[in-house]
């Protein structure tokens, strides 16, 4: 099954796929701003500064879920001994890591006129900031390792020790007394935010996730031609 | 309209700071990655320019090379 996903095989696809993701990504998120910005009501309590939630909120769920897949990609690729997995893992990093800024500066927007704070060190920030240093030590480590087996080693066991944070973000509002609300949407129970909140929060969220799918396959295809570049070296 | 847009009870210097922050990290992620594939892509064309013929009939029977040159043609 491996197979299918050799580089050589879906390069094809993915050298043609930015344009078209990038269209849509233009599409999704005129919608979702006119919609952030415009469309959807005030919050009763906190007014208009409810609008940065359409930006925070997808930016962390988005960074949180680049997160976790960088360590399964990770894990998998020890198992199977599939370097294309690492490739991958290492691919999606960079928007992971953007991600990750936006959720800490735009929360930190987001604190100062309804907690009256830039920065608080409660659970769910300082946790961010945690998968930040994360990322930035998952990014440098393939920036200052040249021996493939090394930083494949290191790699994962950084993404090993960052994933355990990922549930201490998602429970610290439960677990601690902390600044931020609980979670509004649930999967699995109903959701305590209105249609009119969450349709264009949905939105947004595509959008992102159209960003990161772009940055993704750009980086990707760049790592593919980087190896073709030593190839044609050996020749 | 446009007053109400941007002063949005207040709130305005916050809510636009936070989105014009996302919309900047979105466009320099883009135009850094961008750049970088460039790059790697016009290095890919120099050294295939460089081959002898041999080499370059071996390197282009791979279909991967051949979708790389392809695609630099095509941008």
């Amino acid at each position: 099954m491996f197979k299918l996903f050799q580089p050589n095989k879906i390069f094809q696809i993915t050298s043609k796929a930015p344009k078209y993701i990038l269209l849509l990504f233009v599409i999704v998120l005129s919608i979702g701003l006119m919609e952030a910005l415009i469309l959807s009501p005030e919050d009763y309590k906190q007014s208009d500064a409810v609008r940065i939630m359409y930006v925070h909120v997808p930016a962390a769920w988005i960074s949180l879920g680049i997160f976790s897949s960088i360590t399964f990609l990770s894990i998998s690729g020890f198992i199977f001994k599939n370097k294309n997995f690492f490739l991958i893992a290492k691919s999606l990093a960079p928007s992971g890591f953007v991600f990750n800024i936006i959720a800490l500066v735009t929360g930190s927007i987001w604190g100062k006129p309804t907690w009256g704070t830039w920065w608080a060190w409660d659970a769910r920030i300082t946790s961010m900031l945690i998968l930040a240093l994360f990322y930035a030590m998952y990014l440098i480590s393939w920036r200052i390792y040249e021996n493939e087996e090394k930083v494949f080693k290191i790699t994962t066991f950084i993404t090993i020790i960052g994933i355990v944070n990922v549930p201490i973000i998602k429970y610290s509002v439960d677990w601690w007394n902390t600044l931020h609300q609980p979670a509004s949407i649930n999967i699995l129970s109903k959701s305590s935010i209105h249609s009119s909140m969450l349709f264009p929060l949905l939105i947004m969220t595509a959008a992102f996730a159209l960003f990161s799918l772009l940055i993704f396959l750009m980086k990707y295809n760049t790592e593919l031609i980087k190896i073709k570049n030593k190839g044609l070296d050996r020749l | 309209m446009i007053n109400e847009l941007l002063f949005m009870n207040g709130y305005g210097v916050y809510v636009l700071s936070a989105f014009s922050f996302t919309l900047f990290s979105f466009s320099a992620l883009y135009l850094i990655t961008k750049v970088q594939f460039i790059k790697e892509q016009n290095k890919f064309v120099a050294k295939f320019g460089s081959l002898n013929s041999e080499k370059a009939k071996s390197a282009k029977s791979q279909r991967i090379n051949k979708e790389i040159l392809a695609n630099v043609t095509n941008n």
